[in-house]
């Protein structure tokens, strides 16, 4: 009779249990290994960059003994001397040894063009040097540079690389005589864009990055702000309001070089605002970054409990005064949360610069918003396309120092959150 | 609210005074625009022009020979570029374009010659190949290998199909997509030429010449051509990981990467800076940068820059272009153009 009865309710849940226990440790351990996959990627992409790009941040520098010839120099020709010339000379004066004319022009070639502005930083900020002999460390050729740095290899046939064996002991020469050190790189902060690699600095695209950025942010944070405090807390809801909503959360999906386009065609063609400028960078960053503002801003606004709103008007606050005493201070640190990632976005965006003329070759470091500029992802993307060696390293360099830039955008981000957020 | 309020007006300050900056349009710089081949070498010379001389530095966008035009004769007032930098000669209904828009007056200067090459690893054999070897791997269509006049499409798996001199490998080339100006060109010089060396298909370029440009340059889909995007630093990477490919590109990427990669021969020659300049390397092409005459004297600077860029030590065989990769024109060639350059003779429209 008891075979009879049927199984229990506990029973029937231990029959099974061991196959679900196993499905949660399946399903646990398919979680756990996404993650450590995508940690692994990460620590890949960091550790490829830093591996290319640290040697950068160390330049060869070569010591000159540089006379300062009056013959060459005089207090009214400073700004026009032929520093070169001088630059020349010392170095040939390393190699007394070297005769032949040919073998004489390659040897002045070992320290960088840019030696000769140097030199004339150095006379114009003291002209009473001139006369004296000064021993200066000035940059050596990017060519020199990647050979002390083991870029360009050694055991290769002559023929393979653009060091000659003559140019190799000429500088094994001058790195056994100690006039040859590795010195932090500070044209490499302090520059614009070259085509010497050895002169070229992340400097200007920096600059265009801030003074976009800071259009970009004077613009869209107030505007996105306004129209979500508008949308969330004022608009009646119907199909209108409905239809500007479903506008918005597409505006936020698309591709941004459907932007460039748009800033080309309205800011560049119809409004005739400068071509490569700054602030059309920044316009045309704020229409892509516009949307993710919106969307944040209101759904910290909608997690502001309505309580809050209601005692307010219970105590005889009219709705604006609602809003701008206890809502939006509550809802701030989410909105800054919101304009913080879009910024930080809109610091990664190459494709609609593209086609307002931002991704070009600019020497002179932007000092305001209509100065032709360019901006640190577009400086990578046309460093990755140089074919001198030495950028290789650079390229790798600026891509750190836009992570950082990216990362402590970031940190603030989580920063803010986290000091201001009120939990109910 | 005020703060917001105050930001608010602060922005609508912002806007205002940057359109009272875009009022007063004295543009003090040199605009250049164009192909990404003259690029290297345009901004060297805008670099040290921007360095020796009290004009500022030059602004040069990369913006490809094609759209370097479009912008160029959009138009003959300063907001439109002074330069621009072409990979290949202008074209007729370019200057026709650019005579509808007011642009009338374009002084052409030729710089110097790019080679062309197809290289592949170090770590695999130099490939000697010929231009019609070329054209039978990758071109779309091609005359059937049984013989006859008849157009098939490219049966051709490896090397050893195309010649039996070659290797038995299998035919994988790297290179740029059609938008790119070193895609046109290398169309031009080697997949023509290598066309012409069938009789049935040369007897078209009379009869058909549409159908000839079609059979001549269309370039196979079935992933024996890949393309590599614009970027030449890409393809010698990958040339790198996998020596059994090839790839295309110009000679100053060959020139600085030569401990990783060689040049294959073409028609018997290797492209080396001497057989290049000398023109006995078949693939090379002119440069060129087109100036607009008006303009001169509007924005400061032109005539030095040109100056700049046609002196010897910039174009000279010593000079810091041929560093950059550029090979320079003879001696005479130069000096003629030097003499053009400077009284700015403006470009005749033939016919």
């Amino acid at each position: 009779m008891s075979e009879a009865r049927p199984m229990s309710t506990m029973a029937r849940v231990n029959v099974g249990l061991a196959a679900r226990y196993r499905k949660e440790r399946r399903f646990k351990f398919f979680g756990l290994a996404a993650i450590v996959a995508s940690l692994m990627f990460l620590a890949l992409l960091l550790a490829s960059i830093t591996a290319k790009g640290y040697t950068a941040f160390r330049q060869t520098e070569i010591l000159l003994d540089i006379h300062l010839d009056p013959a060459v120099l005089d207090v009214n020709n400073l700004a026009t001397a032929n520093y070169a010339a001088l630059v020349r000379d010392s170095v040939q004066a390393l190699f007394p040894r070297v005769e032949n004319r040919q073998d004489k022009r390659i040897v002045a070639k070992l320290a960088s063009t840019g030696a000769a502005y140097q030199v004339q930083d150095m006379v114009m900020n003291k002209p009473e040097l001139i006369g004296s002999v000064k021993s200066v460390w000035v940059l050596a050729d990017d060519e020199v540079d990647m050979f002390i740095k083991g870029h360009i290899p050694r055991n290769v046939p002559e023929s393979e690389r653009r060091i000659s064996d003559q140019q190799a002991a000429w500088i094994d020469q001058l790195t056994a005589a100690g006039r040859l050190q590795l010195a932090f790189n500070t044209t490499f902060f302090k520059a614009g864009d070259s085509r010497e690699p050895e002169l070229a600095g992340i400097r200007g695209a920096a600059m265009g990055s801030f003074f976009t950025l800071i259009v970009t942010l004077v613009l869209s944070f107030p505007i996105g702000v306004a129209a979500a405090v508008y949308l969330e807390e004022f608009a009646p809801k119907n199909r209108w309001t409905d239809l500007i909503e479903v506008n918005i959360n597409n505006l936020a999906a698309i591709p941004s070089i459907v932007f460039g386009l748009l800033g080309l065609a309205v800011f560049l063609n119809f409004m005739n605002l400068p071509r490569s400028a700054s602030l059309v960078g920044g316009l045309v960053l704020t229409l892509m970054t516009l949307p993710t503002i919106i969307i944040a801003s209101r759904a910290s606004l909608k997690s502001v409990p309505p309580s809050i709103r209601e005692a307010a008007l219970g105590v005889g606050a009219s709705q604006v005064q609602t809003i701008v005493h206890h809502v939006l201070p509550l809802a701030m640190p989410g909105m800054m949360t919101g304009a913080i990632i879009g910024m930080a976005r809109a610091l990664g965006e190459t494709a609609p610069l593209l086609m307002i003329g931002m991704v070009a070759f600019i020497v002179d470091v932007p000092h305001g918003f209509s100065d032709p500029a360019t901006v640190l992802p577009v400086q990578i993307y046309l460093w990755a396309d140089s074919p001198e060696r030495a950028f290789v390293e650079r390229t790798s360099a600026a891509i750190m120092v836009l992570l950082l830039l990216l990362l402590a955008m970031n940190a603030a981000a989580v920063f803010l959150r986290n000091k201001f957020e009120r939990r109910w | 609210m005020q703060k917001i309020a105050r930001t608010l007006a602060a922005a609508a300050l912002f806007a205002g005074s940057a359109a009272s900056v875009q009022a007063a349009d004295g543009r003090d710089y040199i605009s250049i625009v164009g192909s990404s081949t003259v690029y290297p070498f345009s901004t060297a010379v805008a670099e040290q022009f921007g360095k020796t001389t009290k004009f500022k530095t030059p602004k040069i966008e990369s913006t490809g020979t094609g759209g370097g035009f479009k912008l160029f004769c959009a138009g003959a007032g300063v907001d439109t570029p002074d330069i621009a930098n072409a990979s290949r000669a202008i074209k007729k209904s370019e200057i026709e374009t650019c005579a509808k828009n007011g642009v009338t007056q374009i002084v052409e200067i030729k710089v110097g010659y790019d080679g062309i090459v197809l290289a592949n690893s170090k770590k695999a054999e130099q490939m000697q190949l010929s231009r019609k070897d070329i054209f039978l791997a990758l071109a779309k269509e091609v005359p059937s290998p049984e013989g006859g006049d008849q157009l098939v499409a490219n049966p051709y798996k490896t090397w050893k199909d195309v010649n039996p001199t070659l290797p038995a490998e299998k035919i994988e080339v790297l290179g740029p997509p059609p938008t790119s100006g070193t895609r046109d060109a290398f169309v031009e010089m080697v997949m023509d030429h290598g066309c012409e060396e069938f009789a049935a298909i040369k007897a078209l370029k009379s009869t058909d010449e549409k159908k000839f440009k079609a059979v001549c340059q269309t370039v196979r889909e079935d992933g024996a051509y890949i393309e590599a995007g614009e970027n030449d630093n890409l393809i010698v990477q990958k040339l790198e990981a996998n020596p059994k490919s090839l790839g295309i590109f110009g000679f100053s990427f060959l020139d600085q990467n030569a401990d990783k990669i060689q040049g294959s021969a073409i028609d018997g020659k290797a492209p080396d800076f001497a057989a290049i300049a000398e023109g006995k390397y078949p693939v090379s092409r002119p440069l060129f940068i087109y100036v607009k005459k008006d303009h001169v004297g509007k924005i400061p600077g032109i005539a030095e820059f040109l100056a700049e860029f046609t002196s010897d030590r910039a174009w000279g065989e010593q000079g810091y272009l041929a560093e950059k990769g550029l090979i320079p024109m003879p001696k005479d060639e130069q000096k003629a153009v030097a003499a053009d350059a400077k009284a700015l003779k403006a470009l005749s429209v033939k016919e």
